[in-house]
């Protein structure tokens, strides 16, 4: 007996040490000096959820609640013939993207939470539709996720345009983790990949699997609210939501797993563990998580000779903390990462725009800009 | 007098009736609230109720919560923007309206009324969500 009352704080501490979760390898720092500063733009906009630029500098803002705002000359105009939007939750309208060759077919595709089709609830859909005056037009509803579910979580949703003209969207498990992210027959938890009218490349990885949706690209994801092509591998690179912790920032490739619920650096919201598994064969690791979350929204890549010293790096915006995070790559290994404008707000958005200047969704705010002090 | 008692007992048992239903009540409603909570708070509000500094607001032992039950519930159906100070610290930021209808707003307040060291035995109606207006 004696014994056994010896043992127990040992199992204890055993016990505590599996709840104890990995840190990210690299901390957040402040920065030591910083030679920009911000300044509200576009202001008043609730949500501003995605966000895109025309070809005449003018800006396309998606407001979550279901606005589409036209930004030009200094006025917002209401553009009519937007998608109808599931505006529950984490649903709404969600990003924004026009088609590379823009100029010459006026295609914009947009991602929104939807109640169309099965099921009461929503799901992530994506439309194009064309720009004409204050209205859009040529409505086509690409493809919707199915089915619906009233619960609050995981939609994703980026867009982005590869080098050959691909078409991919993030939709995440819309809170069925067990459900739908390792089950290739069900939507949710994928990274899609399309034709820019929406037919299924005849190259995507499960076109020959029985009873799988054709246009998932990649599978395993949580949320994904963040997606780029990196500027010169031309890859697609996504960051996606943890549970609480274990965010992260993965290559999204042909066919992968990226292993959510049954791999994780992440444990439950209520402390609980979710899995004890980090790693396992045929599943992806992440280029870097993110312990404690950051709850990562936007993505950028800086290319542009605005911020010099930033070439390179990538912009993520936090949730969570309400600060843009600057990481600093080498070889594809996270190397150094700073905070950058802290209490600037809840930063949903980040895109670097054609002009080369970097800009913000900020909630309760609306576009703000990065600019040299 | 035989009257008199049966008249007596028949309060009386009315009267339990109505405690034991409203009881029976609040405790449906505070489990579906649960359900709620961790579909649509519990990103920011986390696990028991505690916020983040800084970030997100307490509802465990909140004073806002527990002394402003009509702001509490308009925060929910609609929104809440700009300085507020929850247990003497102040917060300046946006939760914005998670889209609940009326019956899932009095479930989550019952919820969150009643957890973590709350206590509120008066039960939020469905009714009383729906007379607080924007
Ligand atoms: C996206 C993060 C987020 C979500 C999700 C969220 N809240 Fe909030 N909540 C906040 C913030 C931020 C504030 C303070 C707003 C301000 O500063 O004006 C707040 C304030 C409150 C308040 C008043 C202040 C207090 O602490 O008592 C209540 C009550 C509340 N939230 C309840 C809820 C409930 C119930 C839900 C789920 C239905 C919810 N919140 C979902 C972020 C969130």
């Amino acid at each position: 007996m004696k014994k056994l009352i010896f043992i127990i704080p040992f199992i204890t501490i055993a016990l505590s040490a599996c709840a104890q979760q990995t840190e990210s390898s690299v901390k957040a720092e402040d920065p030591k000096t910083l030679s920009y500063t911000t300044e509200v733009v576009v202001s008043d906009i609730p949500i501003a959820w995605g966000l895109e630029f025309l070809p005449d500098g003018s800006m396309l803002i998606t407001e979550k609640a279901g606005a589409l705002i036209h930004f030009k000359d200094g006025v917002k105009t209401n553009i009519t013939g937007a998608p109808e939007v599931y505006n529950r939750g984490q649903g709404g309208f969600l990003d924004i993207k026009l088609h590379p060759d823009y100029a010459n077919n006026g295609w914009i595709y947009m991602t929104y939470a939807s109640s169309e089709g099965e099921g009461t609830g929503g799901n992530t859909a994506l439309m194009r539709a064309k720009l004409s005056g204050t209205s859009l037009t040529n409505q086509e509803v690409l493809y919707k996720a199915g089915p619906n579910t009233t619960r609050g979580q995981h939609f994703g949703s980026r867009i982005v345009f590869d080098n050959d003209g691909y078409l991919y969207f993030s939709a995440g498990e819309r809170g069925d983790h067990f459900v739908n992210p390792q089950d290739l027959t069900k939507d949710n938890g994928k990274i899609y990949r399309l034709y820019d009218d929406g037919r299924i490349p005849e190259d995507n990885p499960f076109v020959n699997t029985p009873n799988a949706k054709k246009a998932i690209w990649s599978y395993g994801h949580r949320n994904p609210q963040g997606m780029i092509k990196h500027p010169i591998t031309g890859e697609i690179w996504a960051h996606e939501h943890g549970p609480q912790g274990g965010d992260e920032i993965n290559i999204v490739k042909k066919g992968k797993n990226y292993g959510w619920p049954v791999i994780s650096y992440g444990i439950n919201y209520d402390n609980t563990i979710l899995t004890e598994l980090t790693a396992k064969e045929g599943m992806e690791q992440p280029l870097f998580y993110w312990v404690p979350s950051i709850a990562p929204s936007g993505f950028a890549m800086v290319t542009s000779d605005k911020y010099p010293d930033w070439k390179g790096n990538l912009l993520v915006g936090s949730l969570k903390f309400g600060y843009v995070e600057r990481l600093v790559l080498e070889n594809n290994k996270v190397i150094k990462r700073e905070k950058l404008f802290e209490g600037v707000g809840r930063v949903r958005n980040v895109v670097q725009a054609p002009d080369g200047f970097i800009y913000l969704g900020v909630e309760g705010k609306g576009i703000v800009k990065v600019i040299p002090n | 007098m035989k009257l008199f008692s049966i008249i007596c007992l028949g309060f009386v048992s009315i009267t339990c009736n109505t405690i034991y239903s409203q009881n029976k009540d609040l405790d449906e409603s505070i489990k579906r609230g649960k359900d709620i909570y961790q579909d649509f708070c519990i990103t920011c509000h986390m696990g028991n109720g505690e916020g983040l500094a800084g970030a997100f607001p307490p509802l465990a032992k909140s004073d806002f919560l527990m002394n402003n039950r009509a702001k509490s519930i308009h925060a929910i159906k609609y929104g809440l923007q700009g300085e507020v100070v929850v247990n003497g610290k102040k917060y300046n930021s946006v939760m914005a309206s998670q889209g609940l209808t009326d019956d899932e707003v009095a479930d989550v307040m019952n919820y969150i009324t009643n957890s973590w060291g709350n206590k509120n035995e008066k039960i939020v109606t469905v009714k009383e969500v729906s007379e607080v207006k924007k």
